[in-house]
């Protein structure tokens, strides 16, 4: 049962404030916009709600994960 | 800044800075701190402003990286949200002017110089508004934020009007020179801020309101509350101005001796 | 009269590579059938409610039908997922066709519409639909005229319970994603949202909505007349039924044929006359994969068959690559075109396709500045994936299967800035028709 870090890509504009945040976790591409790495270990976990809490547009999400991701 | 007692204070009528000698009931420590803590609430929102549109307009450096300026615009609200409060309470407290505890929510509900009053109550409900939809910022559908966000934008311009309108300190040179100064910084951002949009429409009238907004304030504060007798025309309540033939300090006459005792030390 | 299952009006009879389902009856005029035209070729339209819901989407299951918009999705999955949901449902009927290599939807409709209106009306009892809609690019309004008069005939002669209503949207290559459908309909721009929830789960007014391609509604018409074991008459190896595809660029005869599903590569480009000396080509479309001939000719044109070389049959087009046109510069093309048609709502997308359609423009035209493989293997990487719909995958696809299949004759670009396939050639040869790299009309 671990913390799985998603992202909104629509809501997203690349502030990048969740770089600075949790760097562990995301990183910014060559426009500035999250690679986000989902699977967030416990130990993290304080700094992935602080970048959620920290997006302008509340494009970040923290859920727990139960099973991969569907893709569509 | 606090008031010396109502003696102490007409005898310095004469070497008093250019405030408007009240009279029999004179100033206490709470109208003091209402004005004071005005002042400051205005410098404060007046940064939160800055910072914000440094936010839109994705600014950055090195020592101040965009976590720190959206904190600081944070904790920098949440201080004048403070500063507001107590401004509201001592306002309401100081038996000076009886603005009842209905004016802080609901405007025109007073005799204090109802309209000017009644701006500072509507950017103060702007203001609470604000602060409660970005506390529970992640509860809240994205959208509805942002629309009470942009709302709040008008909290400014309005307290700012606020401050000349109700404001007895606004003729003198270090108030007006830092109201001055408040509305060239947040002009400049703004339009700063509008030409780094993407959209000509938006920009061009953004700008031409910005102009248009701060130009009819210096109009107004000129024709206003920089004129003498402005505090009549403001609809200050005869009582709390003092007798008629009381001028403001550029004038002559000090003001009676206490015929009220109520010491106000 | 009914359909005579056992003749295959095919050109080279034992192959039997192209039949006559859906197209009958097209090589005799280009007008629509009319409803008594259309009954009188495949007799009367099946009563759906006599059919059942399990009878139909048994049949069609039974069938294995798939869905021939592009994604290839089990057809009656689709439809159990929105019928077992619960409340009312809605059926859209995706006529778009946003693809420019692509023409079949628009024969379909043109030609046999009361086999798309068949379809529709059949899968709105199946999934227990009360409202239907059929979306068409508002560009087309030939098609839209014909359409319509095809729905007004049903309607005076009454045959559908549930109403369908033609709507015609923006034409950009996005509009015809199945979430800008809905998004659409829903009052918004015909832009794609971010899933979850699928349409199937909460789409149109928040109702289960069912979103299927014409030619897909045109086949279950077909399958609930004759059945999942007459569907599987046709068909090679695992593939079932019939296709419509297009095949253009260097071939003899361009334009829309119905093959049998599992017809080898070759067979197809036999079959509309491909030029001998061709020597490459684009599978499925400007989000397919650009191969050698060579390498895929013997495979069948179905997503198992391609797979083993990365490729797939997308809504089933084919562009033959002209001999001694280079196949960089039409790629090239193409992306700078699939980059201006991005919706602008993710900033992988937005800023990622205009700066990969850079870098492939100067390897095409033979002037690279640094580095441009570098920079496009890492861009695909970071850009694949990142985006709310497929658009920048399918994108980062058609662009790294480009430098895959002309591989040699990108390092020539690159290295020593001469062009091998024009060298070879000894006229200019045509470039593939793509349209112009804007958006057009707004997304409303």
């Amino acid at each position: 049962m671990s913390l799985k870090l998603e992202i909104n890509p629509i809501a997203c504009t690349g502030h990048g404030l969740c770089a600075d945040l949790a760097p562990e976790l995301v990183e910014l591409d060559e426009w500035g916009y999250p690679i986000i790495h989902d699977r967030v270990p416990n130990d993290l976990a304080v700094h992935a709600r602080r970048a959620v809490n920290a997006c302008p547009t509340l494009a970040l999400r923290l859920s727990r994960s139960q099973r991969h991701k569907e893709q569509n | 800044m606090i008031g010396a007692s109502s003696s102490e204070h007409a005898l310095n009528a004469a070497t008093a800075s250019h405030v408007l000698a009240v009279g029999t009931s004179g100033p206490s420590p709470l109208w003091y701190t209402t004005r004071a803590t005005g002042v400051v609430a205005l410098l404060l929102l007046t940064a939160t402003v800055t910072l914000g549109m440094a936010g839109t307009a994705r600014m950055e450096t090195r020592a101040v990286p965009g976590v720190v300026r959206a904190g600081l615009h944070r904790n920098l609200s949440l201080l004048a949200v403070a500063f507001v409060a107590v401004h509201v309470i001592t306002t309401v407290l100081d038996p000076f002017a009886r603005i009842g505890f209905i004016s802080a929510v609901i405007p025109f509900s007073s005799n204090y110089r109802p309209l000017w009053l009644s701006l500072g109550t509507i950017a103060f409900d702007l203001l609470l508004a604000l602060i409660i939809t970005s506390l529970i910022r992640t509860r809240l559908p994205y959208r509805a934020w942002r629309a009470v966000h942009w709302l709040a934008h008008a909290c400014w311009p309005i307290a700012l009007w606020h401050g000349l309108g109700t404001g007895t300190d606004s003729r003198l040179p270090w108030l007006l020179a830092l109201d001055a100064a408040c509305v060239l910084v947040v002009g400049a951002a703004i339009i700063w801020r509008l030409q780094l949009s993407r959209r000509a429409d938006l920009r061009k009238a953004g700008i031409l309101l910005t102009a248009g907004l701060v130009l009819a304030t210096v109009v107004f504060a000129a024709i206003g509350p920089l004129q003498a007798g402005w505090s009549k025309r403001a609809g200050t309540p005869t009582r709390a101005a003092g007798p008629a033939h009381v001028k403001t300090a550029n004038g002559h006459r000090g003001a009676p001796i206490a015929r009220h005792t109520r010491d106000y030390a | 009269m009914n359909l005579d299952t056992t003749t295959a009006l095919g050109r080279n009879v034992e192959d039997r590579v192209q039949l006559s389902r859906l197209t009958v009856g097209w090589e005799d005029t280009s007008r629509a059938a009319t409803l008594r035209q259309h009954v009188g070729i495949y007799g009367p339209i099946p009563d759906a409610s006599r059919l059942g819901r399990d009878g139909l989407l048994g049949e069609v299951a039974a069938a294995q039908l798939t869905g021939r918009g592009g994604a290839g999705f089990p057809t009656a999955v689709k439809m159990r997922g929105v019928a077992s949901k619960r409340g009312p449902a809605v059926v859209v009927a995706n006529g778009m066709e946003s693809e420019p290599a692509s023409e079949k939807d628009q024969a379909l409709l043109a030609r046999a519409p009361h086999l798309v209106l068949d379809g529709i009306a059949l899968a709105a009892e199946a999934v227990g639909a009360r409202d239907a809609h059929l979306c068409l690019a508002h560009t087309r309004d030939w098609l839209i005229d014909i359409v319509l008069a095809a729905v007004e005939e049903r309607r005076r002669a009454d045959v559908d319970p549930v109403p369908v209503s033609v709507h015609d949207l923006p034409h950009n290559y996005v509009s015809s994603e199945e979430t800008s459908l809905v998004h659409w309909l829903n009052g918004g721009e015909a832009k794609p949202t971010n899933t979850p929830p699928r349409p199937f789960e909460r789409g149109v007014a928040k109702r289960p909505t069912l979103v299927d391609n014409v030619e897909t509604l045109a086949h279950v018409a077909l399958i609930a007349r004759y059945g999942a074991g007459w569907f599987r008459e046709a068909g090679r190896g695992n593939a079932a039924g019939t296709m419509l595809t297009t095949v253009s660029g260097a071939v003899e005869q361009p334009g829309v044929y119905e093959i049998e599903a599992g017809s080898n590569v070759g067979d197809v480009l036999w079959m509309a006359g491909a030029d001998p000396a061709a020597e490459a080509v684009l599978l499925g479309g400007y989000f397919g994969t650009w191969h050698q001939i060579g390498e895929v000719a013997g495979l069948p044109f179905t997503a198992a068959g391609l797979r083993p070389v990365h490729g797939a049959p997308g809504a089933a087009v084919i562009y033959v690559l002209p001999p001694g046109a280079c196949g960089l510069v039409d790629a090239a093309r193409i992306l700078q075109y699939l980059a201006s048609q991005s919706a602008q709502q993710c900033g992988p997308c937005m800023f990622g396709l205009p700066a990969i359609a850079d870098d492939l423009g100067q390897l095409a035209s033979a002037r690279p500045e640094g580095d441009p493989f570098g920079r496009l293997h890492r861009r695909f990487g970071q850009i694949a994936g990142r985006g709310a719909c497929r658009h920048p995958d399918g994108a980062v696809r058609m662009a790294s299967s480009a430098l895959r299949a002309f591989g040699a004759d990108a390092h020539a670009h690159a290295r020593r800035r001469v062009c091998l396939a024009s060298a070879r050639s000894q006229h200019n040869a045509p470039v593939m028709p793509v349209p112009r790299p804007v958006v057009e009309g707004g997304w409303r």
